[in-house]
């Protein structure tokens, strides 16, 4: 009967073999030679598992928890084993625990409902009496408490901190920093334990410490101010580190204890940063810690990067900038590539406050630009983006368009948005950044951004004097290559809008070509007719076509019949502009010269990109053409206010320059132009002003189509022997009338009547009232700054009736 | 801040992966797949330091194992690149001399040592004491009685437990 019983029994025990260990469920899945083996032999291996999770079989729970951990790892769900991981933590053993606590870091997080069933097993195991076992769970809730377990046991992290253990204390801060993140609140409850966390001889304590203050001045700027105390605490724990000769416990590389030198160094930082006395206490230590560190192993370099970062950020004085800057020189010079990434990153940290420094290295940095790496190159490129000035425009531009040619095609969308940025800023004349805008559309073409064709297209109708030049060139880059879109895009509107000046051959510039009417012609067809181009770029082509019609005078059957061809044409866009072009030449033959008429100038409105920081990038004029407008809208408007209070009048309108949107779209759009056609009738021009060698002169001009605008263009010129900088005119009208400033010229009147400043006006008077305007002008003269303001009231009545 | 923590072989197979945020588990492979790629079409002197997504991964070579570290802007990259040099040798120290495969087979006690030691959290490692007295019979090292390679290390206490102790508190 026993014996019976127990074979049974032993046959029973068979069916349930032990799990096999993780070592053995490792070399099995290396054997495996495929992903779907491999995928079988993990099922297989999990449906174990759950089923002796089933068992609830406490001796194997361990075993099968880091097997499921390793499964998990290589990518297969293993949320079954949460609630084991649980219990594992609830068990007595040791080992228990430790899986348990391993699994809960590695499975569970905040978006499981599971965790909070921990609270209660780490608050126990926090009052444990084996210091290990505080440790897990003071680990796992650092890793990943959240906020409701962050707030009930974060008296108990504090209690730990302030223990003598410093195996708890330093698992304690790191807990502290974790439980402060996630409950900022909580913050005041840790002050009174940092008292003497610095006292510690523990270097773990005093690392984990500093990451802990560190914590709390970012989050705080009362704490800031408070620890801002123990600069001189901080700065003696330095000094020891670095003076203390070899200690075994602590060195790497010849150098002691580097990770807390870096720590306190960034600590020293934060407590530096716009602080006089702080910054002046830490002087010392970190000239110390920057000629003393040895340069030679990679060790030393960090600290030395963690050391200028500091420098540059707090209020140091001026020969501790300059000691950093030379640092990161001598970095930059080094083979090492890991260190010279570093200094590129260092200095476009710092190119804003240090600009001069940094334009020293300016040469070594664009030969970074050559450099094989790619980290280095990319940091290379945005470095010289915030050196260009305009001293060395032509030079880094050259560098810099050699560098669009041969970089990678991830670097190239940025280079050229770069370019064009830094082009608009600093071009040192038109010819220039319109060969410069080519050279980048044509090598880059396909990379610029959308945004980029209106604003070259604006960009071209402003320089007047270039139009020739630019359709020539343009023209003779799409002969040959038609597929970057935004240069066809481009090239078609211009073609579109000066294909005469391009027929006739006027170019100043350069040596004109001879272009029939015909070949412009087959240009722009073959781009509506090509595969490559995206249907903008056919819109553009058609509604040039369609321009031409006015401008060409021999081909103009030969227009009218691409234009009708388009008009069944699938793509819904062209359809309806061939269409609504056809209709133009059948019905409204008579408005066709007036509707496609030439552009007038555009304004910009902002440029491309985020909004720029206005610097002067070292240079010490502000004798650069520009044609943009004043900077912000807001500014004449406010100062129109000051207008208005001076004429104390409730009937003065305020000035807003409008910048209408801008459309390089179809001819179709300008149905609304309201200088469709200009009369140029002899109206008397008067001088406004003469005052002080400044003459401001007004040309009227009406329009036929709209007897109440009138469009005065004002001339300022400057007959003394210096020039005037920064002249700004603005207006006031009387209520009744509305005004609308365009952008000035230039904002540089040159000496002895040398140049004029252009700026156009329009006057809308409905009620046909006497015009009279109040005018104020701001300028620079002789290192002055100059302001009159003056009424204008001989307006000839021919100008407003 | 430390995002990640990888190992990862040649062929892109994960030895050892540690996340320090949440990241979804089909996410992780890709994410994988996508940082080895980075780091192996870079040549032997290109720099350590890659730029991918919103943050920089720092990697080093060790025969045919990667270790990267995923960092964000506020961490000093060479101090990370030091911290990785250390971790790897320490483990030297542990295996005597550390090759792929004790990495392989070795996952959870690595993981056990990168758990005692750094806080969990992505802040900061936290001791670097190397060779701390008070560990010296640290009931920490015993680990499954079943293991065969750990038994017999336990025979050489001290030092080694010492070096133990100095992974755990370098992750």
């Amino acid at each position: 009967m026993g014996f019976n019983g127990s074979r049974r029994c032993s046959v029973w025990l068979k069916r349930m073999p032990a799990p096999i260990r993780l070592r053995e469920l490792i070399r099995t899945i290396r054997t495996a030679r495929t992903q779907a083996e491999e995928r079988e032999m993990i099922q297989k291996e999990c449906a174990a598992i759950r089923s002796s999770f089933r068992e609830e079989d406490n001796t194997y729970r361990c075993r099968n928890v880091a097997k499921l951990l390793y499964m998990h790892m290589l990518g297969y769900p293993a949320h079954f084993g949460q609630l084991e991981c649980l219990k594992l933590i609830a068990s007595q053993k040791f080992t228990d625990k430790r899986i348990g606590y391993l699994g809960a870091m590695l499975l569970l997080d905040e978006r499981q409902d599971v965790h909070l069933l921990m609270t209660n097993c780490i608050k126990n195991d926090l009052n444990h009496s084996t210091q290990y076992v505080q440790g897990l769970a003071l680990c796992t809730l650092g890793c990943m408490g959240s906020s409701e377990m962050c707030r009930d046991l974060a008296g108990e992290v504090e209690k730990l901190l302030k223990t003598s253990n410093s195996y708890l204390r330093k698992k304690a801060a790191l807990c502290a920093v974790h439980v402060i993140r996630k409950v900022p609140e909580l913050m005041e409850m840790f002050l009174p334990a940092t008292k003497n966390l610095l006292n510690e001889k523990n270097h773990g304590v005093l690392h984990t410490s500093v990451v802990l203050l560190t914590e709390m001045c970012e989050r705080s700027p009362d704490m800031l101010a408070h620890f801002r105390k123990l600069v001189p605490q901080l700065v003696r724990i330095l000094k020891n580190l670095i003076m203390s000769g070899y200690s075994p416990e602590h060195d790497v590389s010849g150098i002691s204890d580097p990770f807390l030198q870096v720590r306190i160094l960034r600590l020293l930082r934060i407590l530096g940063r716009n602080d006089d006395d702080s910054s002046e206490a830490m002087n010392d230590i970190l000239a110390q810690v920057a000629t003393n560190t040895e340069t030679s192993k990679n060790v030393g370099n960090a600290i030395l990067y963690e050391t200028v970062l500091t420098i540059m950020d707090i209020k140091s004085e001026s020969g501790l900038r300059v000691l950093a800057i030379n640092i990161l020189g001598r970095f930059l010079l080094n083979n090492d590539k890991n260190i010279r990434y570093v200094a590129l990153t260092s200095l476009l940290k710092t190119v804003q406050t240090d600009h001069n420094a940094v334009q020293r290295h300016r040469s070594t940095i664009v030969d970074c630009l050559k450099d094989l790496d790619v980290s280095i190159k990319r940091r290379a490129m945005e470095l010289s983006f915030a050196l260009v000035n305009g001293n060395n425009v032509r030079g880094m531009m050259k560098e810099l368009l050699y560098f669009l040619d041969s970089c990678e095609p991830e670097f190239k969308a940025d280079c050229a948005s770069g370019i064009f940025l830094a082009a608009e800023k600093y071009a040192p004349s038109k010819r220039w950044h319109i060969d410069t805008i080519m050279r980048v559309l044509t090598t880059a073409g396909s990379y610029v951004r959308d945004d980029a064709v209106p604003n070259l297209i604006q960009l071209i109708t402003n320089s007047v004097e270039m139009h020739a030049y630019t359709v020539q060139r343009l023209y003779k880059a799409i002969l040959g290559d038609y597929s970057q879109q935004p240069l066809v895009q481009v090239a078609s509107w211009c073609i579109g809008e000066y294909g005469d000046l391009l027929v006739s051959g006027q170019c100043e510039e350069e040596e004109p070509i001879q272009v029939t009417e015909d070949e412009v012609l087959d240009i722009l067809e073959s781009v509506l007719i090509s595969n490559m181009s995206a249907s903008v770029t056919r819109g553009y082509a058609l509604t040039a076509i369609m321009k031409l019609s006015t401008r060409f005078t021999c081909t103009v059957n030969r227009i009218k019949k691409v234009v009708s061809i388009y008009g069944s044409s699938i793509d819904v866009e062209l359809q309806q502009r061939a269409v609504e072009y056809n209709a133009l030449f059948k019905k409204y033959d008579h408005m066709r010269p007036a509707l496609l008429e030439r552009m007038p100038v555009m304004e910009k409105v902002t440029t491309n990109g985020p909004a720029e920081i206005v610097q002067t990038n070292g240079e010490t004029e502000t004798a650069v053409l520009e044609t943009k407008p004043p900077p912000s809208g807001l500014q004449p408007a406010n100062q129109a206010n000051d207008l208005l209070d001076l004429l104390g009048g409730s009937d003065i309108t305020p000035v807003i320059p409008t910048a209408p949107t801008r459309e390089p779209a179809s001819a179709g759009g300008e149905l609304l132009d309201l200088l469709g056609d200009l009369n140029l009738t002899g109206i008397p021009s008067i001088t406004a002003y003469n005052k002080n060698g400044l003459k401001i002169d007004f040309t009227f001009e009406r329009s036929n189509t709209n007897p109440s605008v009138t469009v005065i263009t004002i001339q300022a010129s400057n007959s003394t022997e210096l020039d005037m900088t920064d002249f700004v005119f603005q207006a006031a009208v009387p209520k009744t009338f509305q005004l609308q400033l365009l952008s000035p010229s230039s904002s540089v009147i040159p000496a002895f009547n040398s140049g004029t400043i252009t700026q156009v006006i329009k006057v809308l008077n409905p009620q046909k009232q006497q015009l009279r305007m109040r005018i104020k002008l701001t300028y620079n003269h002789k290192g002055s700054a100059m302001q009159d303001l003056a009424e204008v009231n001989n307006f000839p009545p021919q100008s407003w009736q | 801040m430390i995002k990640f923590f990888l190992m990862v072989n040649k062929q892109g197979q994960t030895r050892l992966s540690r996340y320090y945020e949440h990241v979804e588990i089909n996410k992780r492979a890709m994410l994988e797949t996508e940082v080895i790629k980075s780091c192996l079409s870079r040549s032997k002197d290109e720099c350590s330091f890659v730029e991918y997504k919103d943050f920089k991964l720092v990697y080093r070579q060790y025969a045919a194992l990667f270790i990267v570290v995923g960092i964000d802007q506020t961490e000093n990259e060479m101090a990370v690149y030091e911290l990785i040099h250390n971790f790897v040798e320490v483990l030297d120290k542990y295996f005597s001399r550390v090759s792929e495969l004790d990495v392989s087979f070795s996952v959870s006690e690595i993981h056990l040592l990168s758990f005692f030691g750094v806080c969990s959290s992505s802040y900061c490692l936290h001791s670097t004491n190397y060779h701390s007295s008070q560990w010296r019979c640290s009931p920490v090292l015993h680990l499954e009685s079943c293991s065969p390679v750990l038994s017999s290390a336990r025979g050489e206490l001290s030092s080694k437990i010492a070096i133990f102790l100095k992974i755990l508190t370098l992750l």
